[in-house]
Order: C-alpha cells, then structure tokens, then sequence
C-alpha cells in the first residue's frame, strides 16, 4: 500500500490514465448516441443538442429488433449447453481416471488455441452445403466448440476443489451417483457454474467473425454482425448514430452481468490458482 | 441391525499391491467392534469395502446374512461418519442429518420428528438452522454421528471419526460415542490407529497389519495375551518394553536378572529347541521395590539408574538403560518394531532404553540408582524368527 504522499499522488495519476484510457471509447459513443442526427459530425465531444432519436429509431428497424432477438437466444442456448455437457466432463475429468483422459484435456486445449479464422472459410462451405448457413444451430454449433474448452477447464478446476468424501457420504446416504453429483456436487460448484456460464454467454454474445462470415439475413443474423450492416436513413447518410445507439444497448447487458457477478468471476478465474 | 462377515476378503489395486490380504472377521449383530493398526495397515481400506466405496477383488461381505459384494453403498443400508467429518456446507445441521431420510422419499414431518429426535440425544436442538461453517469442531463431529443415527442402519462405519478433535474433546466424545452405540445397540466397525480408543471403546478388538489381521479379541484378551510381537508392542501405552533373551535351564536370563519360565512357557521352548528369544515386558509391571511389601518374593529385584522420570501426576515413568547380551537380528523383528512404533529391539552390547511405571510415592530420581521390582509372571517370551508368542 502506498504509504507517503508522493507515492499516493503517483498512484493517482496512473490510476486515472488508465481508467480515461478505458472509459473515453465508451463516454465517445455514448455521446455519439445522443447526438442529433444532424449534428452527428460537428466535432464536438459531447452533444451540443440531445436526442433520443437513434435509440427509437433503431427499435423501428427489424434489422435490430431481429438482431436482438438472434443474439439472445443463440448466445442462451449456447450457454445453456455448454454449461451443462461441460458440467458433466469436466466432473468426470476431476473425478475419474480413465484411458485417454490426458489426451482429452490436451485435445480441449488445443481446440480452445485453434485460431476461429482459419475455420470459417471451411466452415461457410460446409455449412452451405448442408444446409446450416445463415441458421441458428450454424453459430450455436461452432461457439460451442470454441466455449466448451474453456467451460470445461474452469468447472473441472472448481470440481477438484469440492472433498470427495461428500460424493461418498452422499453415496452411503443412498443417493445414485447422479442424485450425487446433481444434489450435492453441482450446489457446491454452483459459483464456478456461474462464472462458466457468464463466460460462455459473453464469449457467444460479443463474437463477430462468425456471425458476419456464417449470416447473412435477418434470419440467424446477430447483433455485432448487424451492426455493420445497418443502412443509414439515405444511401448518402452513414448510419453512424443508429450504430452507436445499438452499440450501447448490447454492452449494457454484459455490463449489469459482470456487476452483479464480478465477484464470482474473479474467483471463477483464480479458482485453483491457490488452495483456499 | 445386522451382523457383519468378511470371508476370505482380498483387496488387490491394478498395480498389484495388496492392502488388506485374506481377511475374515466375523462381526455379530450390535457388537462394537475396533479395526487398529498403524498408518497404511488396511483398516481404512477394509472399512471402505464394507461401505462399497471400495471393489472387493476377492472374497465374500456379507451384511445380514446377504452376499452384497456387488450393491452400490446406497443398497448396503451402512450409515458411514467420515474422518473429516463430509458434512454437505450447502445445507443446514437439519438437512444434513435428513437428507439420507430425504432421499428414501419419507413422510417430511417423520423426518422432522427423527431429525429432533436425534439432535436432542447429542444436544444439537438449537442448531439445526446453521450451516456447518458455523459449527465447532465438536459440534460438526455430533452433527455427521447424527447423520448417521437418524438413518437407523444395519451398521455404522467409522472411520477415525474424533482424530481431528483436540485431545480433551475426544475424550469426550469418545464416551459420548461408546453410550450412544450401547443405547442403540448398532453393530459397529469403527476404524483408529489410536490404541485408547481401541482399547476404551470396543466390545472387541482388531488388530491388523500390512493387510493381514494379527489378532481378534476382547481388549484384555489382547492386552494380557498379544498373539505376537506386534499386538504386544501395539496394545498398551507406554509401549511393551522388548529385550533380547536367552534361556539356560528354567530360567529366561535377561539383562536385568534370571526370570523364571513359567509352565506354558517351557512346554512351548521344549517343541521348539532355542531360536533366539526376545521377551516383552510391560512398564506395569515393574514397580519401585520398595513399594511392593509382601509381593516381593513374586518377582525379582534389579539396580538401574534412571535417565529420566517422567511425572504424570498419578503415576511416574522412569526410563533406565539396559545393555543387551544377546544378539537378535531378524529383519522380520525390525519391520515390526518399526510398524509398532516401539524402540528397536537392542542387540548384544548395545544400551536399550526401558521404561517403568511405578507408583507417585516411589523415592526414585533422575540421574540416582533406584532399586526395582519385576514381577516374574508377567514376563512374555516370543520367538524371534517369526514373532510369535511362546506360551499361554
């Protein structure tokens, strides 16, 4: 802890560079939010006239309503199952010993390194040619490839932590090794479930590469990729103001989860770091 | 409530390595029986097949008359207290000692009765709303018994259950435990490595090393009569004192003085010959010489210069050196030593340390002469080459 003035000062200064460095893109397109229409490109930072106008115009499009609708549910389901196969393997990681489960971990490491670019042009063939293009199932199916490692190494790192004796004493009590896991084990990793599952929402929530490479109508379409494509009023207005607005409306989401949960993830993240 | 059988039980890991080798032990209906041995010695092991926590590879458990070698734990109807005691921290004292009841699906407001019911008997009634997190060691301690009493089980497993208690709590519980499996009269198989508790709590007693029982019986059965070098040096605290001997006519010459062999003993040198011989004699049964009046013809009196004395209020232990003629080497012997945790046996020339216990009034004093008292018919002789006892 600092302890003389000068080093206070110091750390002040500092502290504040980086939280401006951090918050002006944000305040930026806030502003740009509210800004009128018309007076979109003067210059200046903050609005010189207020207006709501972008965000209920961005609500009259489909374009985004659709988008929204898009993003929630691929980025809930996809947590959703994430959450629940990656419970159960990263249980049997923690748990179990059998053949080839190094070679799983190493496998789901790798797949996790893999760089999601050099898949999607592969990816967009296939997917056209059975049918899975511009469709929900088309994004769940890859963000699931991608969020179940890291799902997977986080639980199993919360699940070595629970004693094992609570398995046995709930197995003498007469539970089935499944009453086991789901009324004993899964309560106790019930804050790694949470963390693992905001992750994987905001892993799926914030992806752009494939929602803009395997979409292309409003159909499974989600918001950062319509984002980009959003028409402005006129083929010769940018649609700078309604892409701001949107913007907004989408980050505020994962702001309020990682709020309220911000705890729970910094411990989800150091979990198994060190024995508490 | 059932009797307990293990018949010819063998558990055998995918490396080879045998942790409880060919056992059988017969546990009558409501007996309480003690599982002891050193650290690695099986009992654990042994306990955890009969909850099914553990494959048996070979051999037959029997709980009741039935063979359930192939039941999950949750068919076996055991209940199991933990060493570290496994309460759930996700729900209350209430939920936990309920929640075996629960998963049998019965009646809710029979739970709360049974649940009551046991938390009055281990004076739990004004916690059952807490979370163990806010419990005392103790408290947790009663909590995982009142797991398992609720149940009303065939059995009761424990394993180690006070040893993460301090030393007067045990105490305590250790009398809390005993009354309470004597009320309820559930067979018991209760795993230690402390031979109080073995000796204090059992109705009868097991003694088991690398895998293999030593010695099954009532506490003062194994106490008076060890079987072996190993129940002799394990059962009894301070240790059996152990010194190589050798026997010229009737008597046992030992380091301190000629012991005469008692009827039992000389039937059983006469099949054997003489291998070498170590005796064992207990610190209880020496005694200041000049306390025992009358007794003292029983026995044989010896000088020693006490090393240290030890006082423990209501006794003293006086530790003296004797210095061993007899050479006995047998790696056997050492192992055993070892695994008892007593003294290595000294060999020829070497100085063994012995310890008494004598009476408070004793006038003997560290670093002084002192003149004690063996009584001569408690001197037990075993046979070097294998361990085993001579005589009854």
């Amino acid at each position: 802890m600092p302890s003389t003035g000068r080093e206070k000062a110091t750390w002040g200064v500092i502290n504040v560079v980086v939280i401006l460095a951090a918050l002006i893109p944000v305040v930026w397109i806030m502003s740009l939010s509210f800004k009128d229409p018309s007076t979109i490109a003067d210059g200046n930072f903050f609005p010189s006239k207020w207006s709501t106008e972008n965000y209920s115009g961005i609500f009259q499009t489909s374009e985004f309503t659709d988008a929204l609708r898009n993003s929630i549910g691929i980025a809930l389901i996809t947590t959703v199952i994430a959450v629940t196969v990656a419970c159960m393997a990263a249980y049997a990681i923690a748990r179990l010993n059998f053949p080839g489960k190094v070679l799983i971990l190493t496998a789901a490491l790798a797949v996790a390194m893999f760089p999601p670019i050099s898949i999607v042009g592969p990816l967009f063939n296939i997917w056209r040619e059975v049918g899975l293009y511009d469709t929900w199932p088309g994004l769940i199916i890859p963000y699931l490839s991608f969020s179940l490692p890291l799902a997977i190494y986080t639980l199993s790192a919360f699940f070595r932590e629970i004693p094992w004796e609570l398995e046995q004493a709930a197995q003498v009590d007469g539970a089935t090794p499944f009453q086991a896991f789901r009324k004993v084990i899964v309560p106790l990793a019930a804050p790694g479930v949470f963390t693992t599952a905001i992750l994987v929402f905001i892993f799926a929530w914030n992806d752009f590469l494939f929602a803009i490479s395997l979409t292309s109508t409003n159909a499974a379409r989600t918001v950062p990729a319509a984002l980009s494509a959003f028409p402005g009023e006129s083929q010769f207005t940018q649609p700078i103001g309604s892409v701001a607005a949107a913007a907004v409306i989408v980050t505020i989401p994962i702001i309020i989860m990682v709020l309220i949960f911000q705890r729970r993830i910094v411990a989800g993240l150091t979990a198994g770091a060190v024995k508490g | 409530m059932a009797e307990i059988a293990l018949e010819d039980i063998t558990k055998r890991y995918p490396d080879g390595f045998e942790a409880v080798k060919h056992m059988d032990l017969d546990v009558p209906d409501s007996e309480f029986i003690i599982l002891v041995g050193p650290s690695g010695c099986g009992k654990s092991t042994a306990l955890r097949m009969i909850a099914g926590l553990e494959d048996i590879t070979d051999g037959e458990l029997k709980i009741g008359g039935e063979v359930v070698n192939d039941r999950a734990p949750k068919d076996r109807d055991i209940a199991m207290v933990f060493q570290n005691y496994a309460l759930y921290p996700h729900m209350t004292v209430g939920e936990n000692m309920g929640f075996a009841l629960k998963l049998a699906h019965v009646d809710k407001q029979e739970i709360a009765q049974k649940v009551n019911e046991a938390a009055k008997t281990l004076d739990l009634t004004q916690h059952l709303d807490r979370k163990p997190a806010n419990l005392s060691g103790g408290q947790r301690q009663r909590v995982a018994m009142g797991r398992a009493i609720v149940r009303d089980p065939k059995a009761f497993l424990m394993d180690e259950p006070l040893s993460n208690l301090d030393a007067k709590l045990r105490v305590q519980m250790r009398t809390e435990v005993s009354r309470i499996q004597k009320r309820l009269g559930t067979t018991t198989v209760y795993v230690t490595h402390d031979q109080t508790e073995a000796m204090t709590l059992g109705d009868r007693v097991a003694v088991m090393r690398s895998g293999e029982l030593q010695q099954v019986g009532k506490p003062q059965e194994l106490y008076e009569h060890p079987r072996n070098i190993f129940v002799a040096g394990f059962i009894g605290s301070p240790a059996m004192n152990f010194m190589p001997v050798k026997v010229e006519g009737t008597n046992i010459v030992t380091p301190i003085g000629d012991v005469p062999l008692s009827d039992e003993q000389r039937r059983a040198l006469e099949g054997d010959g003489t291998g070498d011989l170590i005796a064992g004699i207990r610190p209880e049964d020496f005694e200041d010489a000049a306390l025992v009046g009358d007794q003292r013809d029983r026995g044989i009196t010896f000088n020693a210069r006490i090393d240290v004395l030890e006082s423990m209020g209501a006794e003293f232990y006086a530790y003296f050196s004797v210095e061993a003629q007899e050479t006995v080497s047998s790696q056997e012997l050492q192992e055993l030593a070892e695994d008892a945790g007593t003294a290595d046996v000294p060999s020829a020339g070497e100085a063994g340390q012995v310890v008494a216990r004598l009476e408070p009034a004793s006038k003997a004093a560290e670093g002084q002469e002192a003149e004690l008292w063996l009584d001569t018919s408690k001197v037990h002789l075993f046979d070097a080459s294998n361990g085993q006892r001579l005589g009854g």
